[in-house]
């Protein structure tokens, strides 16, 4: 009976396991074959044909595509922590009138479904001048980072002990210096984390990159894969895609794998917490 | 925290410290200067696009020309004209999607729970490569959304799909299935990708609350004899039921603006069709702006009645316990 238990959940653990990683790995197997060899279904990876991966770069603007994703998400990232990090110290920090209403008030914004503020949103890109650009794009995947951003660094900045500013305010330090000498530093892993899921979100991000943009130069990775087509019409592109995917996918699955607990931390506190 | 109780702590707090209200002023002043610049670029993407949206819903605007508009009220809603009736709620499509919407949300999320609770229970456990295991089912969340789309649309093609082979291999099905073509199948199928992708963002949460639990409890159940699948519905899932209301909440919400999924793994089908991909097909396809705002501004009451009712209860919930 022991014995059925324990054979038992092992098996479920390579059930959850292998349901989770098989997509992957059929992805990683399918962009090494090509022609029509992808007619024809294969569990095992046969030999490695890199065709697909100098076809996603030649035949498309991927290496650009990939180039603005960064561009976006790593701006996103870095405005985010900034407008974050300084309105978190005022609220987890400064108790002041209104407080509990304005935070709730951001939580709300992080719950508004993207197509909600799309025509708005759209004509505001339009009348900046910024549609087809990459700061149109960085601006509209603030609405989705910045709310959460600061819900989360706010949680994090609670939980510091008291005591550590009020020795500087006594010693006459301004509270824009405590920010940046004190809580800085001390935010360092919090900022890592939310930092981690804000570029997530950005990288991933597709209703705005796919409505905001026009050309194929200007666009970041998820609509570029999404629209991506073969060199005919008759021609399945799916080794080309499946390539661009692992391709995009990789960096991804390091970032979670290096920093599992952090992710994982930052996920809790948002949601557990809040 | 409620509000009215951080105002009536405030003044109470100055006079004990005396002297430092100067401090507490310039302090608080600090603190509106620190929340300005979020708030303004809030007002700025947020607040002002849904304004323009919910105005543009009122208005019969084009996408090629946005600035030359007329107010034309509720006719985007409903409208009459010679007895017969126009406008989004009473076009059958947009019914459709909101059907679509409810279905996925209720059968994906009840799914993503009982399976989320079923790995958080496993990783719960100790075991040799327990880690492993926990940044293994964090892959599925981590992939792109597009492009856990695309694996699953090859996955599943039609003729040279894998598990339209594996299936036919084990004998299950006698040929090959249209998954995401047939009407039958479609709206399951976009169910069960979604179930792949969240089940691991549930287990964590549920993960979480898990590991907060007192070990005691179940020493003593144990020392009684208690079967453990009576310790789980008798001590368990009591203990974790606020963690596991806020997990479920917060993937609805998200399930109910799906977008991403659908429209890449079934286009613009209308047996898979959501309310978002409904909406952003009228504005962007159509380039009806007025009744795909109309879309828009229904699927942002809907969401924020929801938000309201959570928020109200888990206020109601909180002010309870403190008591």
């Amino acid at each position: 009976m022991k014995i059925l238990t324990r054979i038992g959940f092992w098996l479920l653990v390579a059930a959850i396991g292998l349901f989770s990683i098989f997509p992957f790995y059929y992805a990683v197997i399918s962009s090494f074959r090509s022609g029509a060899d992808l007619f024809s279904v294969a569990y095992l990876p046969e030999r490695l044909d890199p065709s697909n991966y100098v076809a996603v770069f030649e035949r498309q603007p991927f290496g650009t595509n990939i180039v603005n994703s960064v561009v976006v998400a790593a701006s996103v990232v870095a405005l985010s922590l900034a407008l974050g990090i300084t309105a978190a110290y005022a609220f987890g920090r400064i108790r002041f009138r209104g407080r509990s209403l304005l935070l709730m008030t951001i939580l709300a914004v992080s719950m508004f479904p993207q197509v909600a503020v799309l025509s708005g949103m759209f004509e505001l890109i339009r009348g900046f001048g910024l549609y087809n650009t990459l700061p149109g794009l960085i601006l509209a995947n603030l609405m989705l980072t910045l709310p959460f951003t600061v819900w989360v660094l706010t949680t994090f900045m609670r939980e510091l002990p008291k005591e550590i500013e009020e020795a500087a305010f006594v010693d006459g330090a301004t509270p824009w210096i405590v920010v940046r000498r004190i809580f800085l530093p001390l935010m360092m892993p919090a900022a890592v984390t939310t930092g981690l899921l804000a570029f997530i979100v950005a990288w991933n991000e597709f209703l705005f990159a796919l409505t905001f943009t026009l050309t194929n130069e200007r666009r970041t990775v998820p609509p570029a894969i999404a629209l991506m087509s073969g060199s005919t019409a008759y021609e399945l592109p799916w080794g080309t895609i499946m390539a661009a995917s692992v391709i995009v996918t990789l960096p991804i699955i390091a970032l979670v794998l290096v920093f599992q607990r952090k992710i994982v931390a930052g996920l809790t506190a948002g949601a557990v917490k809040g | 925290m409620s509000g009215a109780a951080l105002q009536a702590s405030a003044p109470a707090r100055e006079t004990m410290r005396g002297g430092r209200s100067a401090l507490t002023r310039s302090r608080v002043r600090a603190a509106w200067i620190f929340i300005a610049p979020t708030l303004i670029v809030l007002a700025l993407i947020a607040g002002w696009p849904l304004a323009r949206t919910i105005w543009f819903s009122f208005t019969d605007a084009s996408l090629n020309n946005l600035g030359d508009y007329e107010f034309i009220g509720f006719e985007n809603y409903v409208a009459n004209f010679d007895g017969e009736w126009f406008g989004l709620l009473t076009d059958p499509d947009w019914w459709r999607s909101a059907w679509n919407t409810v279905w996925f949300t209720l059968v994906s999320v009840s799914i993503e729970t009982v399976l989320g609770i079923v790995v958080a229970l496993i990783l719960n456990a100790a075991f040799p490569g327990r880690g492993l295991m926990r940044a293994i089912i964090l892959i599925p969340w981590a992939i792109p959304t597009i492009v856990s789309a695309k694996m699953w649309n090859w996955m599943l093609h039609d003729q040279f799909g894998v598990i339209n082979d594996m299936l036919l291999r084990l004998g299950l099905i006698a040929a090959p299935i249209t998954w995401t073509a047939s009407p039958d199948t479609a709206l399951w199928t976009v169910v069960m990708v979604d179930v792949w992708k969240t089940t691991p963002f549930m287990a964590l949460l549920i993960l979480a609350a898990l590991q907060m639990l007192p070990g005691d409890i179940y020493e003593a159940a144990k020392v009684d004899g208690v079967h453990p699948v009576k310790v789980f519905f008798r001590v368990t899932l009591p203990l974790i039921k606020p963690a596991l209301i806020v997990a479920v909440i917060f993937r609805a919400l998200d399930a109910l603006r799906v977008f991403d999924l659908i429209y890449v793994l079934t286009a613009n089908s209308r047996d898979t069709m959501s309310m978002s991909v409904y909406a952003r097909q009228q504005l962007v396809d159509f380039q009806e702006v007025g009744l795909g705002s109309a879309a828009s501004t229904l699927i942002f009451l809907i969401i924020a009645l929801l938000v309201v009712v959570t928020l109200v209860a888990g206020q109601v919930r909180m002010s309870g316990e403190a008591r």
